[in-house]
């Protein structure tokens, strides 16, 4: 139990992927201009994670030890398409969630926040629950990223801004800012 | 795409240099976050993963450029992700074998070149619609112009983080490394302030 | 190849779908193809480098090493594994540890790996057990994401690395602050990153726990055979 909250922990904050391992940077930094509409990718991006946590799981334990060479792209082709599949499923069976979610998660796909759970995870040899608690930590981890990122650029709006380091620089810089405020989070689990 | 420009030399030559300035990858159109942010802590890692993107860029490239007759237009994206994870996958093999402590180093970033949206983008964009020799030229541009940015921040992070350069300490033992620059923040930073220099850059070269 | 006179496709209807699975499967295949050769033929380097660095921690950890076996604890058990390649897939892994000899042969101690959260994220690390005298003589970090400058000493600290030279496991073993250590259990924690100390502490205390049973009942067993 302890193992899992600290998996979870780990991924959420400690070692969140947006701000330590800067994945998933494309949305964060394209995306991110609305509070809900940054809610809403990462919430679509935990969804995707914890169907990319049961792939790489599946392909890890039951195809790979037989061709290790296959690894990278099993994962990209089986996690888009399966992606693809769950995405005609929503839409059949709740047009709501759909409109919702749907719009994000053909951007989602090749994402490298995505692959790189995938990567990771198996890296580390995580068993089934354990990848799923992962996913469900970073997932969480970016979509807090996200939220962070967008609440503080619709602030910085009604701010009068150097036209110099509007866009992508201010971004990167409140961005590195707020790695720096989860830089505090480290030690969380060996305070002892 | 009709190919009104005949494929000269000079135009093989422009979309060769339009990629390490003009349309720079990392500091005009900010693509390929990822890689470029995680291992540029030190210049050798910098350097390392601004080659091994080129080898699967070039390669990329080149292949899709002379298929580009042959692969159906529904099916094209699939066909690059495939042709792209190939070359990922040897390079990470050729890495490991040869030079094991960089690979250690770089760890899942040489698979996360993958989803490095400049290479998908070039062949998207540019590869499948043009000459093997015309793609060439870009490719080679474009990861140039990718690995010179790369470079660029590692060197900054790794003088002010480190000390030092290439792993030779530049200063005397009075220097206090500035930690936070090899450490993620120190990315978002590095870049971020060069972006902003790249701004004010093209901003003068208006007002003058 | 830069002839671009005919570069006027076929008008393109849709292709039939047989085409474009074809395409794909074409695809798949030389890229399988490929990549079975470079794998093929990049694995005895990879493989080589692995045994290697292996080989070095043992060495580094295991003073006057010069051979190792790995032992594997199959059903409580501690016996000489019976594959010796590294990353070998075939049956489930069992836990393992390594023995190493000396040049003459003779015995010299276990390295064990192990893992436990440190600072940022788990730092991975091996040592050196000497059973009889039931004393830790070697220490080495084999992976950390320490912060650089400060809890990455574990990993090169020449004071913290003289803890692990000649560290008593009884009674038990206990962090002190740095210049303050006089017993011989006691590891003095570096300043400034007293956390990562104490991960490493607690690693060895976790490890120590799971392997002093059966190394040490391994370790009387041969002497009393030779008694007999």
């Amino acid at each position: 139990m302890g193992d899992l909250l600290f998996i979870f922990v780990s991924a959420l904050l400690i070692n969140n992927f947006t701000l330590s391992y800067f994945l998933g940077l494309c949305p964060f930094l394209g995306v991110s201009g609305r509070l809900v509409t940054a809610f809403r990718l990462g919430l679509a991006n935990i969804f995707v994670m914890l169907i990319t946590a049961v792939c790489a799981w599946t392909l890890n334990t039951y195809i790979l030890p037989f061709a290790p060479y296959l690894r990278l792209i099993s994962f990209i082709i089986v996690i888009a398409s399966t992606v693809q599949f769950v995405e005609m499923a929503i839409k059949k069976l709740s047009p709501e969630l759909f409109r919702a979610l749907g719009i994000f998660l053909p951007l989602i796909t090749t994402n490298c926040a995505i692959l790189g759970l995938a990567l990771f995870s198996t890296n580390k040899g995580y068993g089934f629950v354990e990848g799923l608690i992962y996913a469900l930590g970073a997932g969480g981890g970016v979509t807090l990223a996200l939220v962070l990122l967008a609440g503080i650029r619709e602030e910085t709006r009604i701010l009068d801004i150097p036209k110099v380091i509007e866009g992508t620089a201010l971004n990167l810089i409140i961005a590195g800012i707020l790695s720096m405020a989860f830089m505090g989070f480290a030690g969380l689990f060996s305070g002892g | 795409m009709n190919q009104q420009i005949p494929d000269s030399n000079a135009r093989t030559a422009e979309e060769f240099l339009k990629g390490i300035w003009r349309e720079n990858p990392v500091f005009v159109a900010v693509l390929g976050m990822c890689p470029v942010l995680a291992v540029t802590n030190t210049a050798i890692n910098s350097l390392a993963m601004g080659l091994a993107t080129m080898f699967v860029l070039v390669f990329s490239s080149l292949l899709v450029s002379s298929l580009r007759k042959v692969i159906p237009k529904q099916v094209r994206i699939t066909t690059f992700i495939i042709i792209i994870a190939t070359f990922v996958t040897v390079v990470d093999f050729l890495l490991a074998a040869l030079t094991p402590q960089v690979h250690k180093e770089l760890g899942a970033f040489i698979a996360l070149i993958v989803v490095n949206c400049l290479i998908l983008g070039r062949q998207e964009a540019f590869a499948s619609k043009n000459s093997v020799k015309l793609a060439l030229a870009d490719a080679l541009g474009m990861s140039v112009g990718f690995a010179f940015a790369l470079l660029c921040i590692g060197v900054v992070r790794e003088i002010l983080g480190n000390g030092s350069l290439f792993n030779i300490a530049l200063f005397g033992e009075g220097f206090e490394p500035w930690i936070v620059m090899i450490l993620p923040p120190g990315g978002f930073f590095t870049l971020g302030f060069l972006l902003l220099f790249f701004n004010w850059l093209q901003q003068r070269r208006k007002l003058v | 190849m830069d002839t671009s006179t005919s570069t006027s496709l076929p008008p393109q209807s849709d292709p039939s779908s047989f085409r474009l699975i074809l395409t794909l499967g074409i695809a798949g295949f030389f890229s399988g193809l490929l990549l079975v050769g470079v794998y093929l033929s990049t694995l005895p380097a990879i493989q080589k480098h692995r045994a290697e660095s292996l080989r070095k921690a043992i060495f580094q950890v295991l003073p006057g090493c010069t051979e190792y076996k790995i032992m594997e604890l199959r059903e409580g058990q501690l016996l000489e594994a019976q594959i010796t390649e590294q990353g070998s897939s075939e049956g489930e892994v069992l836990p393992r540890v390594y023995a190493g000899y000396n040049a003459a042969g003779e015995f010299i101690g276990f390295a064990i790996q192990g893992e436990e959260p440190g600072f940022q994220d788990n730092i991975g690390a091996i040592f050196g057990y000497e059973p009889g005298e039931k004393v830790i003589i070697g220490f080495e970090v084999l992976e950390s994401k320490e912060t650089p400058g400060l809890g990455d000493k574990i990993m090169k600290d020449e004071n913290w690395l003289a803890n692990f030279k000649a560290l008593k496991v009884e009674p038990g073993l206990e962090v002190v602050k740095e210049g303050q250590g006089q017993k011989p259990n006691q590891v003095e924690s570096i300043t400034g990153a007293t956390i990562s100390s104490k991960a490493i502490v607690r690693l060895l205390e976790k490890e120590l726990a799971e392997w002093r049973p059966v190394l040490e009942e391994y370790n009387r067993r041969p002497k009393v055979e030779g008694r007999k």
